[in-house]
């Protein structure tokens, strides 16, 4: 299993795809950080002693989206670019056929792509992270807390998590379907729905199961609107953009709908909350945690089934 | 003389089709085994059996004295297996295909290098060693894809069709290269092929399948004898054709 990881990571680093997309991914996350965090020193400087600063720098929204955002939307494509050729790559180049035929079990394959694909999402995102922290370091001027630095930490590993889901949808892709753009267009289709079309689909779903007749009857209207949230935690896009945001965010205390509040707003209502500690924002959306590990360990448990039992005909 | 492969009534159906039907075969230490039929005979789905790779729907299989369906890491480790139409990593040079290989077969790292030099070296490639694989002719490659299976010391090749798509010259290298690892190492060979003359030009003895069944086994003068009668002669060909009509 290490031999194929370490083949993997060696394909992985030296890809054309995965520069290409790691420097986009790099590129972007540096200029909205930078904008994010020229903006905070601005709004900083008629606020006395602000708590918790350095989390804005990921989380406030600058021109068009905030750090959180953009990796809830990019980070499944660098899973599904590493993932979706996995398997009917070595099937289309005859590869297949000679691996299996090599004295490892078989589930090797799929266990060392899987993991050479975790680690290099790893690798990834955590020297993106490092780098945005010191960057924000130097502009916002601003030393993070213990209490922030674990919080970032806890959402680095739902991310790598969550990117981890992708791999694995994109691995299974990879072996249920032979020709490589398939699988691509499917991962990639799969990933459209769940981050764009999913409201839509979820108001369908509770329009249908609680219909609201009465706009003006508060009891419907709410009980409409719980289906439709309900219905929307299928899609692991929604699990894990409210997950992060609530761990990320010490002043939310519930897994409600989101409120929009401009970043002075945020800071001066502070001064009426307290904020939770680490430990309570992470019970408050464990619920949501358990789902997107449950989904991932689903795909990949789908994949090693599927891949086991697979004739391994070359053609 | 023991017998290295050994099968019972193997059978393999696919829904109502039949690709193997009742297959009893024994091949012997040392020999090599010519497996002959037209394309679909079910050759293939054969070698996957006796490799573990593909289940069989009844009957049983010893290779080297294991048995595919329980045992087949044991088999793999002393099987070369080169698949039909062999691929090999085009962006990788061929030493370091045939590294990534043996790191498979977790060869001690201290004696990799020089199980690469002495494969690259049998088969004649030890000049081509680090030029990338995309870049190798059809010859090279399928010489390349026997220097991988040398790496782990094999006691048995299988071989699916090895010259298939050669040029004369290829096809010739090729032929003198398993005799030669047959001749000088004591290696069992069991290849599967419908080029009969090349057949007739190494292999002691062959099987001939048709339509899932071994119609007939033996040496080429056996089946001579039985076909085409006292004197007259050893085409391997006329033979074939005959079995083949009467199929």
């Amino acid at each position: 299993m290490w031999t194929i990881c370490k083949k993997e990571l060696a394909d992985h680093f030296s890809s054309t795809r995965f520069l290409i997309l790691f420097c986009l991914i790099l590129m972007v996350a540096l200029v909205s950080t930078y904008m994010v965090a020229t903006n905070i020193r601005q709004v900083l400087e008629g606020v006395s002693k602000p708590s918790n600063v350095f989390l804005l720098l990921f989380t406030t929204e600058g021109k068009f989206f905030s750090l959180v955002q953009f990796i809830a939307f990019f980070g499944p494509l660098l899973g599904i670019i590493m993932g979706f050729d996995a398997i009917n790559r070595e099937r289309q180049h005859r590869t297949l056929a000679k691996l299996v035929s090599q004295p490892i079990f078989r589930d090797a394959v799929i266990n060392g792509k899987f993991l050479a694909g975790v680690i290099t999402v790893s690798i990834a995102l955590v020297s993106m992270m490092l780098l945005l922290t010191g960057m924000g370091l130097i502009t916002v001027g601003v030393v993070p807390g213990w209490e922030e630095i674990g919080r970032l930490f806890v959402y680095l590993i739902v991310s790598i998590a969550y990117v981890s889901f992708w791999l694995g949808l994109a691995i299974l892709f990879s072996i249920l379907f032979r020709s490589l753009a398939t699988s691509a267009l499917a991962a990639v289709a799969l990933w459209i729905f769940f981050s764009f079309f999913m409201g839509f689909a979820s108001d369908l779903v509770a329009d249908a199961l609680s219909p609201v007749r009465n706009p003006r009857d508060p009891e419907e209207v709410v009980a409409n609107q719980r289906v439709s949230d309900a219905a929307s935690l299928v899609s692991p896009a929604v699990l894990y953009s409210k997950a992060t945001s609530t761990i990320l965010d010490p002043y939310r205390r519930s897994r409600g709908s989101v409120m929009i509040v401009g970043l002075l707003e945020k800071l001066s209502m502070e001064r009426f909350q307290s904020p939770l500690p680490l430990d309570q924002s992470i019970l408050v959306v464990w619920p949501y945690l358990t789902l997107l590990a449950a989904l991932t360990l689903i795909c990949f448990g789908l994949s090693y089934v599927i891949f086991m039992r697979q004739e391994i005909r070359s053609v | 003389m023991a017998a290295i492969i050994q099968t019972e009534n193997l059978t393999r159906r696919y829904g109502r089709q039949v690709a193997v039907d009742g297959l009893t075969l024994e091949i012997n230490e040392r020999e090599i085994f010519g497996f002959l039929g037209p394309n679909g005979a079910g050759k293939t789905t054969t070698i996957l059996m006796l490799l573990g790779l593909t289940e069989p729907t009844s009957g049983s299989a010893r290779v080297l004295g294991y048995d595919p369906t329980r045992d087949p890491l044991e088999i793999k480790r002393q099987v070369g297996y080169l698949p039909e139409n062999v691929g090999f990593y085009d962006d990788l040079t061929g030493r370091e295909n045939l590294r990534f290989m043996a790191e498979l077969n977790r060869l001690p790292e201290a004696r990799i290098t020089e199980k690469i030099e002495e494969a690259l070296r049998t088969v004649g490639l030890n000049g081509e060693g680090d030029k990338l694989v995309g870049a190798y002719s059809r010859g090279m490659r399928q010489r390349l894809g026997i220097a991988e299976l040398l790496i782990k010391d094999p006691k048995l090749l299988i071989l699916d069709e090895p010259t298939l798509g050669l040029d004369p010259d290829g096809t010739n290298k090729m032929l003198d290269l398993i005799h030669a690892l047959s001749r000088d190492r004591g290696i069992t060979v069991m290849l599967s092929s419908h080029q009969l003359e090349q057949v007739q030009r190494i292999c002691t003895r062959v099987g001939i399948m048709i339509k899932g069944k071994l119609v007939a086994v033996g040496t080429i003068e056996e089946l001579a004898k039985r076909k085409l009668g006292e004197g007259g002669g050893m085409n391997l060909e006329e033979i074939y054709m005959r079995y083949f009509k009467e199929a």
